[in-house]
């Protein structure tokens, strides 16, 4: 692509973002809605000198990843909900063996087959391991086009970074629509060189190297873990990052992500021009969570009462909920069933909640 | 010939362990073929001299530690996905040798899926499935392998076909699929098979080496532990039982279909 501001799809853009941080292998399962990055990788991985298979499962797929990334390559797999639920066995091994990898979901209805439609349901899965045993995925959310392609790309680099598998987490919505994307914030890029830990043709004159996620003893267990969540509490203090919108006087502030964030921009601007003081506080990464960033505004004077809409039943509100605890109402919007907010779903109860901050119509309660 | 000096005095060295093991001992148990198998592919693998390219997948089962054993570049990866690792490190590292070292367990039950792909892409990746027709590591239960009537864990009356379907067969169903460059069952019972079971690993390495395609051995071993057999009647079992419900011989050989291509066809009439 000559120029770098092109109109696309988000799923094609994720795509774009790859191959500027040098993915050099993509191997995936179809699954609406985000078949779009399987069909663009198998038309154009191989003109940037990477590798495409579409694998029999998504189970086979994230294990062949698995593979690419101990050669040391830059690699990644996407699928949606159902998709992603056969990938966490993988996704464990892969962050215990510090594997670093790109996974996006491309979130549709659920639970079992659900719809195609948008949806936030795999948020829990995304952010509190999702496979067996302990472990975090770093998890990125875009809410555009344009961000889908930079969120890729920087999952690349974290992946790296921290030798840890990365997660773009993302819905139906922006997948499938149109935006223009600037790509100057995406320099091409080479792989960073791997070879302390990579397993390679040129072990003459090297010791082996060894990638395993078993420890029989214990003992040996617990320090290997230890290892994993100390580098974990690392991220949690030098990697969360989140964006605000009209949040510095706003006396009910929103909590969003993915494509309620969208609407949540649009709510704001009619409600500001009625004079109602409304910002929002968008976590971009959904681990590390901006848990203080968050914690700041409940503290704060201006803030009357937190709302958080989401695409579910209620998930990413309980980390607001660990963030705001009772210092401040915390009210809940949800939308289900793959339908998807307009600015009116909020613009309503955010009129509710600021002429009386403990309606009892949105309130959340922890049980 | 080597040499060996010890305590002043020369000795020729007649047999050592292949440079392509480590030093640790095997933890098989005592009977098992685990070891023999490890050994042979070892000697093979310096024979061909690809020690330092080799790239090692273990599977889940009592090889789950073959990583200690073997000496080269190794990862260990979940029950039965080890033909999709060995798939993702060979697409993104052609010169590298991959081997997957499996289970019947592994290759024919939970990775079946897996297994049937790779052969079917002709993934250039070397498979040693070792079927001893049981689960060793988790106490002896039923294999996809184990024969009619064998009594396990969880086939306590013994193995039936109208509640559980036949062993089966991996080097039958996987040698009518184009990908497949090389297949063979082998058997580890007497020393004459062994070395019969080394000639085809090494044509499985060869097939990878020249690019022909996916390679498979099956090697009939035994679990005297979990048959409840004396070692000796576990090998007794191997040469009578286990040949005769899966037939030793080559299923397929590229280079065989290649000379047949060659030869001249003849006239019709």
């Amino acid at each position: 692509m000559s120029d770098d501001r092109v109109f696309m799809k988000g799923n094609h853009a994720a795509c774009e973002g790859a191959y500027r941080a040098g993915c050099k292998a993509y191997f995936g399962y179809p699954i609406t809605p985000q078949n779009e990055v399987t069909e663009y990788m198998s038309a154009h991985i191989w003109e940037h000198g990477g590798t495409f298979i579409q694998s029999e499962s998504e189970i086979a797929a994230i294990n062949m990843i698995m593979g690419a990334s101990a050669a040391g390559a830059r690699a990644m797999t996407s699928s949606s909900s159902p998709g992603i639920s056969l990938k966490q066995e993988g996704l464990s091994y892969i962050a215990m063996m510090e594997l670093p990898m790109v996974v996006m979901n491309v979130v549709r209805c659920g639970p079992g087959l659900g719809n195609i439609a948008p949806h936030q349901g795999d948020y829990f899965q995304a952010t509190k391991g999702g496979g067996h045993g302990d472990y975090r995925l770093i998890t990125l959310a875009p809410n555009s086009v344009q961000e889908m392609a930079q969120y890729v790309y920087d999952a690349f680099n974290l992946a790296d970074k921290w030798r840890n598998p990365a997660m773009v987490l993302t819905d139906g919505t922006i997948g499938q629509m149109m935006e223009p994307v600037d790509y100057t914030s995406m320099p091409w890029m080479e792989p960073p060189d791997k070879s302390e830990w990579q397993l390679d043709e040129f072990q003459d004159g090297r010791k082996r190297h060894v990638l395993t996620s078993i420890w029989l003893d214990p003992a040996d267990m617990a320090v290997a873990h230890e290892k994993l969540i100390a580098k974990y509490d690392k991220l949690k203090k030098e990697e969360v990052r989140y964006s605000e919108y009209r949040t510095d006087d706003a006396e009910l502030l929103v909590v969003a992500i993915g494509s309620p964030s969208r609407v949540t921009h649009s709510a704001i601007r009619i409600l500001r021009q009625e004079g109602l003081k409304v910002g929002l506080l968008r976590p971009i990464t959904v681990w590390p969570f901006p848990y203080s960033a968050i914690r700041e505004y409940a503290d704060s004077k201006h803030v009357k009462a937190i709302l958080v809409p989401e695409m579910n039943w209620g998930q990413m509100i309980e980390d607001v909920k660990l963030a705001v605890l009772d210092k401040k109402p915390l009210h809940f919007v949800p939308k289900h069933g793959g339908l998807t907010f307009t600015p009116e779903d909020l613009t309503e109860p955010i009129r509710a909640i600021l002429e009386n901050p403990d309606n009892p119509d949105t309130l959340w309660r922890v049980s | 010939m080597d040499t060996v000096t010890l305590e002043g005095t020369e000795y020729n060295v007649l047999a050592k362990r292949p440079e392509s093991l480590t030093d640790k001992p095997f933890t098989y148990c005592p009977g098992c073929n685990h070891g023999t198998t490890h050994k042979i592919i070892a000697e093979v693998i310096d024979e061909l001299d690809i020690q330092h390219r080799c790239i090692g997948i273990a599977s889940v089962g009592c090889s789950v530690f073959s990583y200690e054993f073997f000496d080269f570049d190794f990862i260990s990866v979940p029950h039965g996905r080890a033909l999709a690792v060995a798939t993702g490190a060979k697409r993104m590292r052609p010169n590298a040798v991959l081997m997957t070292y499996q289970g019947d367990g592994d290759l024919a039950a939970i990775g079946t899926a897996e297994t049937i792909h790779a052969c079917n892409r002709g993934e250039r990746v070397t498979c040693i499935f070792v079927n001893n027709a049981i689960y060793g590591m988790t106490g002896g239960q039923m294999a996809p392998t184990t024969l009619l009537g064998m009594k396990t864990t969880t086939s306590p009356l013994g193995r039936d076909a109208t509640r559980i379907g036949w062993p089966i067969k991996m080097s039958e169903m996987l040698s009518p699929l184009p990908g497949a460059a090389y297949i063979a069952r082998v058997s580890m019972h007497d020393a004459k098979h062994i070395l019969k079971a080394k000639a085809a690993i090494k044509k499985a390495f060869r097939a990878q080496l020249e690019d022909k395609g996916f390679s498979m051995v099956e090697v009939l071993s035994n679990c005297n532990v979990n048959w409840h057999m004396t070692p000796e009647d576990a090998v007794k079992f191997v040469k009578e039982k286990m040949t005769e419900n899966f037939p030793l011989g080559v299923y397929k050989d590229v280079w065989e279909e290649e000379k047949a291509a060659k030869q001249p066809k003849k006239e019709e009439g």
